[in-house]
């Protein structure tokens, strides 16, 4: 799925690296502690979060993540729009939250790997 | 080993809004080395989990990452209070982090299992009262253990 539909199906507002928007993005992750996405995420290309601080764009870096979508519309910082934009990765907010936002893409077909967590 | 290439950096104490900044840092040095994107993928998250840990329980400390022939050397070396039994904080969820860190999406006690998940072999010096070494092996093309 491009960055761009998932931009329309949040209604969300992109925040930084616009022209990076039709990038494909195929799974997806949702978590508010950094350190399961750090334990838990193999090849999801994209973050779901409602914690807002600069550890989550530095977290999303060491796993090659492309993108963020803040839900429950949190805004981060601008060091922190910064800091996404020097590294090349889409950040966007919506002000849906963790679960409906993780259902539409779901239902819109991001599905992911269907991963278990041991 | 000759040609050691050696990346060293103070990691402050307490400082959230820099937490991490090492790991990136070393991540860009690495990329640029041309280092394997697995590799560094595996360097990157273990040395993350240490320099927050450094930040948050040890009041910071000093990371240094060496570039060697066969594998990726990580210390990371602080005078914080030490880990009084290793083995009970190498347990998956087993974490003795603040309400302000928690708060922060740390401190699930995930840490060190993913820095020995994603190292090829990891040691713990530790002394109560005095600091805490530790040192990761990343190798190239190596297998890290499977599971956390
Ligand atoms: N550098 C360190 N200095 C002192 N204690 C540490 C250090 N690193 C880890 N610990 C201890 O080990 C516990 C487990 O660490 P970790 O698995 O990273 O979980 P977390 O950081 O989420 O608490 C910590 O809660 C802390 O008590
Ligand atoms: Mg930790």
């Amino acid at each position: 799925m491009k960055i761009s539909e998932i931009v329309k199906m949040l209604d969300a507002r992109v925040l930084c690296c616009e022209d990076k928007t039709d990038r494909e993005v195929d799974s997806a992750f949702g978590c508010d502690l950094m350190s399961d996405v750090l334990a838990y995420v193999n090849d999801q290309a994209m973050l779901l979060t409602g914690l807002v601080n600069p550890q989550v764009i530095r977290t999303a870096l060491m796993l090659d993540m492309v993108c963020i979508v803040f839900v429950r519309s949190k805004e981060p910082s601008k060091e922190m729009i910064e800091l996404a934009r020097e590294n090349g990765i889409v950040m966007m907010s919506t002000n849906k939250t963790l679960y409906t936002s993780c259902g539409l893409l779901y239902s819109g077909g991001l599905i992911g790997t269907g991963e278990v967590c041991k | 080993m000759s040609d050691r290439l050696i990346f060293r950096f103070d990691v402050e104490g307490d400082d959230f809004t820099s937490a991490g900044q090492a790991s990136v840092q070393v991540k860009k040095n690495l990329r640029q080395l041309g280092i394997d994107s697995e590799t560094i993928r595996r360097v990157s998250i273990a040395m993350y989990e240490g320099e927050i840990n450094m930040v948050i329980h040890a009041g910071g400390g000093v990371a240094e990452v060496a570039v060697c022939e066969d594998y990726i050397e990580i210390v990371l070396e602080d005078t914080g209070p030490g880990i009084k039994d290793i083995e009970q904080a190498m347990q998956a969820g087993y974490s003795t982090a603040s309400d302000t860190v928690r708060s922060l999406g740390f401190g699930a006690g995930m840490g060190l299992p993913n820095m020995k998940k994603n190292s090829d072999s990891m040691t713990i010096d530790s002394t109560p009262g005095v600091g805490t070494r530790i040192v990761m092996k990343i190798m190239y093309g190596g297998k890290a253990n499977e599971g956390v």
